[in-house]
């Protein structure tokens, strides 16, 4: 069931003695994350609200097995943080931080291709709301209780947007198998097309909601990749349509540079994937049911 | 952030880039002065302001006399320039550039940008200077040379030559070119730019390579580690709604419309301003609170929102997960009291403590007007602006 977390996934929390990542923490542990322990550096051997804290992943690693890492970690040192977690063996890795340097990010991407695909941890953000597989177990910042357990994905760049989807679809009593918060940032550990491959082979999902925006080419190659590849049926939103061109809307990834980029464009190239488009960001809930009629 | 020419050509000098003399002017009477300071018979008066294509626009001036010189330099300060990428608004000319003038032999486009499929920085040029890199595109695409740096080991010699051999220079001017290149690249690096343009990079007749001129911008996310670099922003340039916002920590921008917005999340405040479109109304501005905002923050929001005198209603608009209805109600509230606000106010609250906030508003007893989703929200905000517009 589900994809990259399950009721099974051993979390470890760096930055968890930080204000945000010991709030979120016990969220995650409330929900029935198996959340095994943290990392800060100087700390370790103390424990905290009752987990234990190491001063090194690599040393969290091999006391508890840690296969998944959320870094609660500040944007300065935040790729620092990321290649730790890839160097002790991480699975996989959620980064919430959101204004890390796009030079760093192009340092840590550059950085993880040292590691065969086979070994190559998933890099999910940053700049993220993070993952959820509802009913079992979450690593990130939403408030669960607004996804119902079901069998479609959702892949979103925007934190509040995809809540937004969730809540519509649980109105209608469409459940969610995973939903997976990509991030707002220009350069990002994982694609749309990264997750809509994990969700096309995953036999609990039979559909995916696509939460986008406008800038950068990963709407552009997502479609290339359902229009040859995908089986399962395909909604897409994409945020931005009055957007001027040129201005960056919040997120730093969020500006129109080159053709393509623009929301219209995005539509368009969806649509002519085979994708049903949604119109409106009020409109997830419908759209999304009939396309499951269908 | 973007700085000016003038500083960016310290900095591109600062990496053994060359680059005309010159010296800044903030009145005629210095501009006449930087003539006398640079000798020569030909200068260049160059408005600075945050902005290509400013020669079309009459910021640049090459003058033969001193007297052209604070002709020039008389009409473009306190002027406001208007380019295709000012907006109709402009910008305004406070300070000038004074620079020698430069004999050209041989224009050429150089940039260094992110490239956000590859993931890599990719050096951009042309042999065909002086046009706009679009403007390249669509006339000469087969002139456009790309290169793509590996971040583990940066920009090599052979690359940087392969790009000098491949604009076709003389073979006397490849040890400068791979020089300028390189310079380049480690400005890049080393700043965190986002974007090196070199527009046009010139072969002057007595056979040196000079930048003439030069537009640097940089990553806002970086700038916590180059101090020096922050100081060089320059808010006149800005939008002094977005420079208020700004100094306050909000994550704002300013649009042209009349319902100011207030969201959280930048992908849902995006979306709301496409809503509040589809309803038929326009957008005041862009705002995300961001997570985990007090009410000081909401109400430091409304304050931003309401700087702009255009805006005659608002919509807030929040999806609660790290936030709290019930911390965003009690901004509200505030808000409309501290504010004596009076026009329009639409409120959607959704996620965390709902209940509590939908509570407390409804028990302040003041005029705000609540919806349950976002489409409500939306219409109800245009409606209400039509129907007070109208009044």
């Amino acid at each position: 069931m589900s994809i990259i977390i399950d009721k099974n996934s051993k979390v470890l929390v760096t930055g968890l003695t930080g204000r945000i990542g010991s709030f979120h923490a016990e969220e995650m542990r409330e929900y029935g994350t198996n959340v095994v322990g943290g990392v800060t550096p100087g700390k370790g051997g103390t424990t905290h609200n009752g987990l234990p804290v190491f001063n090194t992943v690599k040393g969290a690693v091999a006391e508890t097995g840690a296969d998944l890492v959320i870094a609660f970690v500040p944007p300065p040192f935040a790729a620092d943080s990321i290649m730790e977690a890839a160097d002790a063996g991480i699975r996989t890795c959620v980064c919430i931080a959101d204004g890390i340097p796009a030079q760093d990010m192009i340092k840590v991407k550059r950085y993880m291709r040292r590691y065969k695909s086979e070994n190559r941890m998933r890099l999910i953000g940053p700049n993220c709301a993070g993952i959820i597989t509802p009913g079992e177990a979450f690593a990130g910042l939403m408030p669960p209780h607004i996804y119902l357990p079901g069998r479609v994905g959702i892949i979103g760049r925007s934190g509040t947007l995809g809540y937004e989807a969730a809540s519509q679809m649980k109105e209608r009593g469409i459940g969610v198998s995973s939903s997976i918060g990509i991030g707002g940032d220009p350069i990002n550990g994982s694609s749309f097309k990264d997750i809509l491959e994990l969700f096309e082979a995953d036999p609990e999902t039979d559909a995916v909601v696509m939460v986008g925006e406008i800038g950068g080419p990963q709407e552009a190659e997502a479609a290339e990749y359902i229009r040859d590849h995908m089986t399962k049926p395909v909604a897409a939103y994409i945020a931005g349509l009055s957007a001027p061109k040129g201005r960056r809307m919040g997120h730093a990834g969020a500006i129109v540079s080159a053709f393509g980029e623009s929301a219209q464009e995005k539509v368009e190239i969806l649509g002519e994937a085979g994708v049903t488009i949604v119109p409106t960001p009020s409109s997830f809930g419908p759209t999304v049911e009939k396309m499951l009629a269908a | 952030m973007d700085i000016h020419e003038y500083q960016a050509k310290e900095l591109l000098k600062r990496f053994g880039v060359n680059v005309p003399r010159g010296g800044i002017a903030y009145s005629p009477e210095q501009a006449v002065y930087r003539c006398s300071e640079l000798s020569g018979d030909k200068w260049v008066v160059k408005a600075q302001i945050h902005s290509g294509a400013r020669g079309k626009a009459g910021g640049v001036r090459i003058c033969a006399t001193e007297e052209e010189v604070a002709d020039a330099a008389t009409w473009m300060l306190g002027r406001k320039l208007v380019t295709h990428q000012t907006g109709p608004q402009g910008k305004l000319v406070s300070r000038l550039y004074i620079e020698e003038a430069t004999s050209i032999a041989q224009e050429i486009y150089l940039a260094f940008v992110m490239d956000r499929k590859l993931e890599r920085v990719v050096v951009v040029a042309s042999a065909q200077g002086g046009m706009e890199i679009e403007e390249i595109s669509e006339k000469e695409p087969e002139s456009i040379i790309r290169s793509v740096v590996d971040p583990a080991v940066g920009m090599q010699a052979f690359q940087a030559r392969e790009i000098a051999f491949s604009l076709g220079l003389d073979a006397a001017l490849i040890n400068q070119a791979v020089k300028t290149i390189t310079g380049c690249y480690r400005l890049m690096e080393e700043t965190d730019a986002n974007m090196v343009e070199i527009n046009p990079l010139v072969v002057t007749s007595s056979g040196e390579i000079v930048a003439l001129d030069a537009k640097l911008s940089f990553d806002d996310n970086a700038l916590f580690r180059h101090p020096g670099i922050s100081e060089l922003r320059d808010k006149s340039q800005e939008d002094p709604r977005e420079t208020y916002a700004e100094d306050r920590g909000l994550n704002y921008i300013g649009l042209e419309g009349r319902i100011g917005c207030i969201v959280n999340g930048a992908g849902l405040a995006m979306a709301t301003l496409d809503m509040i479109k589809q309803a038929g109304g326009e957008p005041a501005n862009f705002l995300d609170v961001g997570g985990g905002a007090s009410p000081e923050r909401v109400l430091m929001s409304f304050k931003a929102v309401l700087n702009d005198k255009n805006v005659e209603a608002i919509l807030v608009n929040i999806f609660a997960g790290i936030n709290r209805c019930d911390w965003i109600a009690e901004g509200v509230i505030r808000a409309v009291r501290e504010l004596e606000l009076t026009m329009p106010l639409v409120v959607r609250l959704s996620g965390t403590n709902v209940e509590e906030g939908r509570k407390l508003l409804a028990d302040s007893g003041l005029n705000i007007i609540t919806a349950d989703t976002l489409a409500e929200a939306a219409d109800k905000v245009v409606e209400a602006w039509k129907a007070a517009r109208d009044a």
